[in-house]
């Protein structure tokens, strides 16, 4: 299959699904600030609604900015194709929709985002799915923890906030000896820091809110498919290789080949669940990705300078970014992140909880918010913030303790980074003195 | 170091743009083996896509040989068609494909294209000799979405970059 191969990184981010408008021949992509389509005539809007042609019916399912996304983000990620969504948690719930029914496992890392973490044991169970944490450091533990009613292996392939690195490559393995697609979110590296399905990752899941857009300002999210899984094998995945009785009982798998997956993502997934992406946010989206290699090199450069600063800070007890000599997950970061760690990471603090408070909100330059992958450096203290729904030893497991603070780094001139944190950290000091 | 082991290379594992585009933009008709009458069946799908962007398609199935779809009356097998046919689409497992194959040579196609799914190198290899282009594995519905722009409008990866206002 045709996947860009020819082409560099850099070329795809500023020209993959964006040729020139195909009515106007504007060249910057337009934002299709419509809801609905109309037909030629009655057929070809039977056509559309029977999912024989190509085309747009209505801005719930696609839209042709949103298009672009999509292909934008599939041609990135080295993936058939995408189905954007209006946020990366939505992308989630994207993603397994069309793997999991009511009864269904699935397997994922424990050490995840605390909203996922929250959203996969609390609110999926509404749904009947029921999402089993483990520890994949030790990815025997997967193998042990499949049974007859697990569709599907979730990780993140750099870990938020702990900075941890999934062994993608193992855990694929594990999934396919058992007949599972592996799902990796890829927010926190993006693919110009890894691609996940170079590793055997079926499925890519990203909050495009963070480093594909880049400047937090549009939300989204997004599912890539690979194209590679067979959805038929073992009546596993019914949604996809049973007949649709929303579609006259056709059949997705035998109707669409490799393209099944990302077609029952728009014309089931949002079609009836509704998470749609803004044309907005997909056009926002669509610039962000235009400079993502030149922003992720920076990203990466700072945060490397950072880490290494702080790692010789006095109130600072540790820092965990696998860009460090010495870090577990060093040797993971070098056979999956080989330009570099990411730009988020954790450090402890001395002087706990007080101290990580204090310095949250000493701060000048970087912004206490609940965020990531920004132009601008971000700062949260989790355990009082976005892992606090968690219990104390869910929030420690995902990295995520009282003494923890999570940074992102973003584009601003690094000595003036550092000299923010100097002066925040000083002043968490003389709360403790 | 060893010597990586010679790999047989395998032709049909993957198709260059410009072979499908001048395959798209040469044939004129296509006779579809395999032809449903059944609107929901994939093989109607393709076969309304492509009348839709020009072509004539010819449906072929013995069944239903006699009725009409889509506007075309359907013929039993691929010899009993009157009017020239450029391609032939196979819509039928692979183990039906030879004797589709050897007819396909005997009407003077140009072209046999099986399915997406379906793939059979010994008649592949047959047809070849007797001067057949053959595509396997593909669907020309979905080709022709790929390479117009199409199938973009639903978020797939085309393989496409152009700074072109597109046209197949």
């Amino acid at each position: 299959m045709t996947r860009n191969s020819r082409y560099g990184f850099e070329t795809l981010s500023i020209h993959a699904g964006a040729g020139p408008d195909p009515a106007t021949g504007a060249r910057s992509t337009p934002i299709y600030q419509t809801t609905a389509f109309v037909f030629d005539d009655a057929d070809h809007a039977a056509s559309l609604f029977n999912l024989q042609t190509f085309g747009y019916i209505y801005g719930r399912l696609t839209n042709p900015t949103t298009a672009v996304l999509e292909e934008r983000i599939a041609s990135l990620e080295g993936g058939r194709g995408a189905t954007c969504t209006a946020s990366g948690h939505s992308a989630q719930m994207l993603a397994f929709f069309p793997l999991l029914q009511p009864g269904d496992e699935f397997i994922s890392s424990r050490r995840l985002y605390g909203g996922s973490i929250t959203q996969f044991t609390r609110t999926f169970k509404k749904f009947g799915w029921s999402g089993v944490l483990v520890d994949t450091d030790e990815p025997e533990n997967v193998r042990r923890a499949i049974t007859p009613k697990t569709k599907a292996i979730f990780c993140e392939s750099l870990a938020n906030p702990g900075g941890v690195i999934s062994d993608i490559e193992v855990l694929a393995k594990i999934a396919h000896e058992n007949g599972l697609p592996l799902i990796v979110d890829n927010t926190m590296a993006t693919p110009y820091l890894c691609r996940p399905i170079e590793w055997g990752a079926d499925l890519v899941v990203h909050s495009t809110t963070k480093f594909l857009s880049g400047h937090g300002n549009a939300m989204g999210g997004a599912v890539v498919d690979s194209g590679t899984f067979d959805w038929g094998q073992g009546d596993k995945f019914p949604s996809l290789s049973k007949p649709e009785p929303a579609y006259h009982g056709l059949t997705f798998t035998e109707t669409f080949g490799d393209l099944a997956y990302t077609i029952y993502g728009h014309a089931v997934g949002l079609r009836d669940l509704g998470p749609t992406m803004a044309p907005m946010n997909a056009y926002l989206t669509i610039m962000g990705c235009e400079t993502l290699a030149l922003r992720m090199q920076r990203h990466i450069e700072n945060a490397q300078a950072v880490a290494e600063y702080l790692s010789r800070h006095p109130q600072v007890a540790w820092v965990s970014y696998a860009g460090l000599k010495g870090n577990p997950y060093h040797a993971l970061a070098k056979k999956y992140l080989p330009k570099g760690a990411g730009s988020v990471f954790t450090i402890g603090i001395k002087g706990g909880y007080d101290a990580g408070v204090k310095v949250v909100e000493s701060v000048d330059l970087f912004s206490h918010l609940a965020n990531i992958g920004d132009t601008r450096s971000l700062i949260i203290h989790p355990a009082s913030t976005t892992h606090r729904q968690l219990s104390v030893e869910q929030a420690t497991a995902a990295g995520a303790g009282p003494d923890v603070l999570r940074l992102s780094i973003g584009l601003e001139s690094i000595d003036d980074i550092l000299r923010d944190l100097d002066q925040a950290l000083g002043q968490a000091a003389r709360l403790a003195a | 170091m060893t010597a990586a082991p010679a790999l047989a290379v395998d032709r049909h594992a993957s198709y260059p743009d410009a072979q499908i585009k001048s395959i798209l933009r040469g044939v004129k008709t296509i006779a579809m083996v395999g032809a449903s009458t059944n609107w929901n069946r994939p093989s109607y799908f393709a076969m309304k896509y492509l009348q839709d962007k020009g072509y004539r398609v010819i449906p072929v199935n013995p069944g239903p040989a006699g009725q009409t779809v889509l506007g075309e009356k359907i013929y039993a097998s691929l010899r009993d068609i009157p009017d020239k046919v450029d391609m032939v689409d196979v819509f039928r497992a692979a183990e039906h494909v030879p004797p589709i194959a050897a007819d396909a040579i005997a009407i003077g196609a140009k072209i046999l294209w099986m399915q997406l799914g379906v793939r059979n190198d010994a008649a592949a290899e047959t047809a070849e000799s007797a001067g057949l282009t053959v595509i396997m594995n593909r669907c020309p519905k979905i080709e022709y979405g790929r390479l117009s722009g199409e199938l973009g409008w639903h978020g797939f990866n085309s393989g496409v970059i152009t700074s072109k206002r597109r046209k197949i």
